[in-house]
């Protein structure tokens, strides 16, 4: 039928345009193109599925109007929800969000394996092992997902886990593939109680999997369930012969578990060790001591030094965004070039809470690109410069990652700021950071804090560099 | 399963096979500035499981099936075009020097 090869040569299109969009996103100059390029794709592809009321079963005729209605109601449900809540979502919360719509497509990767089994649709070996394995990894990331973003949204407090718990999850997991292996075994012909139970097993094991992870830790394990949604959907692809769904499920599975490993590598852990093992609870409180103290600095004194540096490095963490100053800080930096100040703003990997966090929380600010820095290809550049300023962060520029032995972060690469000849460290007060590490940092000789809330210190540096230059004219 | 391309068991491996290079080809050139909205993008890649749903959907017989497949479209709708959204905002921030102000 000719309808068919519409929606064949329509899918076609659309997994073209997915690949090319995804290429264009790999340069910051091309991104934006590349994003409306896949979601062009994605439009054909949504409309080519229409197509296939032309070509349905004879039994499923009566039903046809009825699953047209629910086909566009549901979409409309789906789509308005989403585009709502992701137009008024804060740059801040983003790694929740994309927690959140990575566990839907779970969701639905697990739903289209449940109708296949539970409908006795899946034929023959092949068929069937890929709807089932596409069915767990989907519902895993579904309930997965929800934790992480329950998590990060402040909504899920704590890690919980018990002695054994690595042992009961191997045990849901034993049980799941018994059940899956049985399913497959038996042709697909198993009772709608046992298929229940297995997609609650599922479920279930998703969140026992999250539920231990920490905080800082979650953006590696929403990477890996965003690899997870991607193989279901690949899988589920093969399962209803579509090779678009195959496709594009694949690359994103592909492409999910290479961010992951970087992800975990830009911490130095490997990813069965952000699985598997507690942060910190490594490292005994065996911490050197530290000598010498922290000297405060005033906020408008540190501003003033820095209008006459020539040049300037900008440590951003998490805690600027927090304050919400990274706007405040992009004014203090046009005040600081304006004065013929060499600015660069230096980025650790796992700087925010998700790598490539910061660069957007400061691109909402409207800091160029070009100006910030990954930690490769600035850290030789530290020693050269006049001041190193480090805002709201606090584990991604602690030495003790490199010398101290005994440190929960030892090894995880840092950001070289106590190479600069003057580091200003602007921090609410004396606390420890995420890791809860000591810094010895801080007390270098070289090193001067700034007590404070970002914001208002950012607006005292404005304010000071401001008078400055006002009477020099 | 009644598509008029088959896809059967080999197809299926290589198919699988170029994708997986394919994706990790692609990702591995990206700079470490767009890991968030790459992740936010291929999020939205993954979205095309909506595809998916309607075919399931609207080949539905049974009450069961037309649950569970408008289950799966609005989980599978929400996932692309919250993938789309928030992908577009954050990469319609990134923007180069003004060099004119300088």
């Amino acid at each position: 039928m000719n309808v068919q090869f519409f929606i064949d040569a329509s899918f076609i299109l659309a997994t073209l345009l997915f690949i090319y969009g995804l290429k264009r996103m790999s340069s910051p100059v091309t991104a934006r193109s590349g994003i409306v390029v896949a979601g062009w794709g994605m439009v054909i592809a949504v409309v080519a599925s229409f197509l296939y009321v032309f070509n349905v079963a004879p039994e499923v005729k009566p039903h046809l109007t009825v699953n047209i209605a629910l086909a566009v109601i549901a979409l409309a449900l789906g789509l308005g929800w989403a585009w709502r809540s992701g137009k008024k979502v804060e740059m801040t919360a983003m790694p929740q969000m994309v927690a959140l719509y990575n566990g839907m497509g779970g969701g639905a990767a697990a739903a289209i394996a449940a109708i296949e089994l539970f409908g006795h649709k899946a034929h023959g070996p092949i068929v069937l092992i890929m709807a089932v394995l596409g069915g767990v990894i989907g519902a895993v990331s579904l309930s997965g997902s929800l934790i992480a973003w329950g998590k990060l949204d402040g909504r899920i407090n704590g890690t919980w886990r018990f002695t054994g718990l690595q042992a009961f999850n191997g045990l849901i997991l034993l049980t799941l593939l018994a059940i899956g292996a049985w399913t497959v075994w038996t042709g697909g012909a198993v009772s709608p109680l046992l298929i229940s139970v297995f997609f609650i097993l599922a479920l279930f094991y998703g969140v026992m999997m999250a539920m231990p992870i920490g905080g800082a830790d979650m953006p590696v394990v929403i990477s890996l369930f965003n690899a997870f949604t991607g193989l279901a959907v690949g899988f589920e692809g093969y399962v209803i012969g579509n090779a678009a769904l195959m496709v594009a499920g694949m690359v994103v599975g592909s492409a999910g578990t290479l961010l992951t490993l970087l992800m975990a590598k830009a911490m130095n852990r490997s990813v069965s060790n952000v699985l598997f093992s507690n942060f910190g609870a490594s490292g005994d409180e065996a911490q050197g001591e530290i000598s010498g103290s922290m000297k405060p600095i005033e906020a408008g004194d540190a501003g003033i030094n820095m209008r006459y540096a020539s040049k300037v490095i900008i440590a951003p963490g998490y805690g600027l965004a927090v304050a919400q100053a990274q706007h405040k800080l992009y004014e203090f930096v046009k005040i600081l070039q304006a004065a013929d100040v060499d600015v660069k703003f230096a980025i650790h990997p796992v700087a925010g809470r998700m790598p490539g966090h910061m660069n957007v929380l400061l691109a909402e600010a409207g800091v160029p690109y070009d100006i910030i820095y990954d930690m490769e290809d600035i850290n030789g550049e530290f020693k050269e410069a006049d001041v190193a300023i480090v805002i709201g962060a606090n584990d991604t520029v602690n030495p003790a990652a490199r010398t101290n032995k005994s440190s929960p972060i030892y090894g995880m690469p840092i950001l070289n700021v106590d190479q600069a000849k003057q580091v200003y460290v602007v921090k609410r007060g004396q606390g420890k950071g995420y890791s809860g590490v000591e810094n010895e940092l801080f007390f270098a000789d070289n090193t001067n804090m700034v007590y404070g809330d970002a914001q208002k210190v950012l607006v005292a540096m404005v304010q000071a560099v401001k008078a400055l230059d006002g009477g020099g004219h | 399963m009644d598509a008029t391309t088959a896809i059967t068991g080999f197809v299926a491996l290589y198919i699988f096979m170029l994708a997986a290079f394919t994706g990790y080809e692609i990702i591995g050139r990206v700079p470490a500035i767009l890991h968030t909205p790459l992740m936010s993008g291929s999020n939205f890649i993954h979205g095309i499981v909506v595809v998916g749903a309607l075919y399931m959907l609207i080949n539905a017989s049974s009450v069961i099936e037309q649950a569970l497949g408008f289950f799966g479209v609005i989980l599978g709708a929400a996932n692309a075009a919250g993938g789309y959204v928030v992908t577009e905002r954050m990469l319609e921030m990134f923007k180069p020097s003004d060099k004119k102000k300088g």
